[in-house]
């Protein structure tokens, strides 16, 4: 069972509907016991750091995240389930993230157009099961100001220029996290999910 | 490198795709689901799907159509027409919409795009304005209810009013241009890009590969509307990409 970490902030919908396409058994909660007893995690996302941790906060799953991801549960972070897992944001200063990555999130410049939306090409920067049959410089769907900027460089393992180049995919351990929606990212976004179904449940199994 | 955008422009009635649709190798050309699964594969940035229903029954086929396309295409999109309320918008958007498009209820009550770009972020916020060139305003006038009914507001103005109240994006439609096939209003789209600072979508006229080259380059817009020149197939999504990519214009291929 795959769990999406349901905490009010839209859009899970296609998240869910993609995960499905590859026959995925889909819970969509807000419960800790879904958290905990799932085979896999998905921290989707969408608006203010601040407003999504205030509903983690609220809905008290802030500790079942950290201690399913200290149980080994393989956890995907997108969008601003990305930024979530930082210890904090410019957008939100007063409030602290989860600090599951150490370091912060920070505005794109905004000597372009912001939000930064559209199509942009992720550079793989390093090899990561979530990228499996995953062209280096292809395309994906982006929809954000913010960008999760870790301190230990070496959890990055995609990158995309938009004015600056930002880390855009994050992967230490068991958790993995992109900056884009690879639901909203066509055939190539779906191997993602399909990546990830993967990794939580090994090649070749039924989901 | 972040590309540029070609969106197909869809009409919808009661959940059906309607206008002009010559699709020989589709089963039926008039489901939403199959138009969409056909523009993704074909390299469709995004769709729009303007709503055109005017039965009472609007609001519920409305949300159908959204969950089935939602189901099926991993692609973005927006709806549009006739959108009034937060209930509705965040109806479509929980159904699996991304982003809703709103025209005249934006006019007549601005606070609904800062209240709903506050609620559900301005990213799925885009707001339409339909702009007609006026000599007594020396620039071009905003229309709305479907370009009929003319307003005060003048397009520049309006579209930096609705960025600082929040809008995400603007799909800016020129009235002269809008079916005339003859290109897209460029001074009309470069002006008002150069006055905002988020993405404006071009709408209206395009007529040639040469017309969408000069709309994202001169016109300075982020993405262009396309309708009749892609359900005619008058040119594939591919021919129009490869050819942009060959004057220099950055696309995804």
């Amino acid at each position: 069972m795959i769990t999406i970490i349901d905490y009010g902030a839209g859009n899970l919908f296609s998240v869910r509907k993609a995960l499905e396409y590859f026959g995925a058994n889909v819970v969509v909660s807000d419960a800790s016991t879904d958290i905990l007893k799932a085979k896999g995690l998905v921290l989707p996302g969408v608006g203010a750091f601040g407003w999504g941790m205030k509903l983690l906060e609220e809905k008290r799953l802030c500790e079942a995240i950290k201690e399913a991801i200290d149980k080994g549960i393989p956890l995907f972070g997108v969008c601003l389930g990305l930024q979530l897992l930082f210890e904090e944001s410019e957008e939100s200063p007063e409030v602290k993230g989860l600090g599951i990555i150490k370091g912060k999130v920070k505005k794109l410049p905004n000597n372009l157009p912001l939000p930064h939306i559209g199509w942009n090409q992720v550079k793989i920067v390093k090899d990561a099961p979530i990228f499996r049959e995953i062209n280096s410089e292809g395309f994906f769907y982006f929809v954000h100001s913010y960008y999760g900027e870790p301190i230990d460089e070496r959890v990055i393992c995609g990158e995309t220029e938009y004015g600056i180049i930002f880390p855009s995919a994050i992967w230490q351990d068991n958790v993995f996290a992109v900056q884009f929606h690879p639901e909203k990212s066509s055939k190539e976004g779906l191997k993602i999910y399909k990546n990830f179904l993967d990794i939580v449940y090994g090649d070749n199994t039924s989901y | 490198m972040l590309t540029k955008r070609i969106i197909p422009c869809l009409d919808v009635k009661d959940g059906r795709v309607v206008k002009g649709m010559h699709f020989i190798d589709l089963k039926d050309a008039g489901d939403p689901v199959e138009l969409a699964e056909y523009y993704d594969k074909e390299g469709a940035d995004e769709l729009v799907f303007l709503d055109i229903t005017a039965s009472l029954e609007r609001r519920r086929t409305i949300v159908e159509f959204v969950k089935r396309t939602a189901s099926k295409v991993f692609i973005p999109f927006t709806v549009g027409g006739g959108i009034g309320s937060i209930e509705e918008i965040k109806e479509i958007l929980r159904s699996g919409a991304d982003k809703v498009s709103i025209n005249t209820q934006a006019v007549k009550n601005p606070s609904l795009i800062t209240e709903a770009s506050k609620i559900f972020g301005s990213q799925c916020i885009v707001v339409a304005i339909d702009a007609k060139r006026d000599e007594d305003m020396k620039g071009w006038r905003v229309y709305i209810n479907g370009g009929t009914t003319p307003t005060n507001l003048e397009a520049i103005s309006w579209a930096k009013e609705v960025e600082s109240l929040g809008a995400g994006e603007i799909l800016l439609t020129s009235i002269d241009a809008d079916g005339t096939q003859q290109g897209y209003d460029i001074a009309l789209t470069r002006a008002v890009a150069e006055a905002v600072n988020i993405p404006v979508i071009a709408s209206g006229g395009a007529g040639s590969l040469e017309h969408i080259r000069d709309v994202l380059k001169d016109g300075k817009a982020s993405a262009a509307l396309i309708a009749s020149l892609l359900h005619y197939k008058k040119y594939t999504i591919r021919e129009i990409k490869e050819y942009l990519k060959e004057e220099g214009i950055p696309v995804r291929l």
